[in-house]
């Protein structure tokens, strides 16, 4: 039962940090790391390491939570009953990996309503793409290849990731990704199939969504100051430059086969590297996105926050439900 | 009614499922709910959508009693010192079938 995360007397946050212990804790822990095995809620872990694991696993859980926003918004006008029903599953698994992470998070001391108030407050971050609209129903397809594409590169270093809740978390979400991306290519091959009107449609929401999806990544190794003490610790396996580059390589004849073009001159194909050199993102733009002025931030946490105050009566009355059962219970136990 | 209630979370349920018939329950992560039954709902939106399972526990995290990393060497080191528990304790001649 220890990797319940269960917050038993002795939650993670109490540990002993300081005073003679701590030199044999710590070599403990770093060893544990050494031999690529995981760090378990109640194990003893650096301070830093806690911190920077809630911090990127509650925007993780922020990115799926607000990344059903683009999409749902197309569930009543998907062209058939089909695609509303694949849209519909897909989004409910956003909510899915979500609850996952949230409960990932939670095992390291946080409290999940304190999580979804920081969101709701704009004091936690996620992921930069979804402040982009989804403007036609090529966007549904492009998301799923593109988006959900990049999101899979991230994610699969992330199931080996060193704290072994988040590693399990991830192992279920990669899961059922590899069907989000497939749904929305396959989208895409019906639709260049189709008429020219549908064959530009396509084209156009590449072009405004091949950038922002290679900004997923995050910034250049350069400009990513934490990245080599992620790595250190097993939370990070490859850097943010090689998984944009893994990702630019596979998409690119994805690309080929639906006959789009990726929207960048620089694009070809390196033979020396072995690799396809490509442009820089505007990187100005991502840090605009990323700090709170991208096309629909605003919108997006002001959805997230409606739903939550919404929802506030139905969550009262669940538990003044439990409150009259269990007083009923009680009574019953008395007589 | 004007006076702020102070706000309750919903107790942490941790949720195990066995994944088809002649396997254990395994913990597949938490959720938190009203009470037992909205629990027990959570759990098949949250964790079964794809048939992952073919029954479900779910139990207050509080009630449950583990152990802690520290008493490790002394709580399990019962199973640890009975090696004969074990069939490769016991040589068995090569020639003796099914055994
Ligand atoms: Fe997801
Ligand atoms: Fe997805």
């Amino acid at each position: 039962m220890a990797d319940t995360g269960t917050p038993a007397t002795g939650t993670p946050d109490t540990a002993p940090h300081t005073g003679p212990g701590t030199g044999a804790l710590e070599a403990g822990f770093d060893a544990t790391v050494a031999a690529d095995r995981r760090i378990e809620p109640r194990d003893w872990m650096p301070e830093g390491y806690r911190r920077t694991l809630i911090r990127q696993i509650a925007q993780h859980a922020h990115s799926e939570i607000i990344g059903m926003q683009p999409e749902g918004n197309w569930i009543l006008r998907a062209p058939s009953l089909r695609r509303k029903a694949i849209l519909l599953a897909k989004v409910q698994d956003e909510a899915g990996h979500g609850m996952y992470l949230y409960a990932a998070a939670e095992t390291l001391g946080v409290d999940r309503e304190d999580l979804t108030e920081r969101l709701i407050d704009s004091r936690q971050k996620y992921s930069s793409i979804f402040n982009y609209p989804a403007l036609s129903y090529a966007d549904i397809g492009v998301i799923g290849w593109l988006v959900d594409g990049a999101a899979i590169c991230n994610q699969v270093p992330l199931c080996r990731c060193s704290y072994g809740p988040y590693a399990r978390a991830m192992i279920r979400i990669c899961k059922e990704e590899s069907f989000h991306q497939r749904q929305g290519y396959e989208l895409l091959l019906a639709m260049v199939k189709g008429t020219d009107a549908q064959r530009t449609m396509v084209q156009e929401s590449v072009d405004r969504w091949w950038w922002p999806s290679l900004m997923m990544f995050g910034p250049p190794d350069g400009d990513s100051p934490n990245t080599r003490q992620s790595m250190a610790w097993g939370i990070k396996r490859h850097t943010n430059d090689e998984l944009r580059q893994r990702f630019v390589d596979m998409s690119v004849p994805q690309a080929a086969a639906l006959g789009v073009t990726l929207p960048d001159a620089d694009l070809r194909w390196n033979a020396e590297r072995g690799a396809h050199d490509y442009g820089e993102p505007d990187w100005a733009e991502f840090k605009a996105v990323v700090s709170g002025s991208g096309p629909a931030n605003a919108q997006r946490v002001a959805h997230r926050r409606r739903a939550h105050e919404n929802g506030a009566w139905v969550r009262e009355a669940a538990q003044a439900w439990a409150d009259k059962q269990a007083a009923r219970a009680a009574r019953k136990d008395a007589a | 009614m004007n006076e702020p209630t102070p706000r309750r979370t919903w107790p942490l349920y941790e949720v195990f499922v066995r994944g088809k018939r002649g396997l254990n329950h395994v913990h597949v992560g938490s959720l938190h709910a009203a009470d037992d039954e909205m629990a027990l709902h959570n759990a098949r939106d949250v964790y079964t959508r794809r048939n992952e399972g073919v029954s479900i526990w779910v139990v207050r995290a509080d009630l449950i009693t583990a152990s802690s990393p520290d008493e490790k060497d002394p709580f399990f080191a019962p199973s640890a010192d009975k090696v004969y528990r074990h069939p490769t304790f016991y040589a068995i001649p090569d020639e003796v079938p099914h055994l």
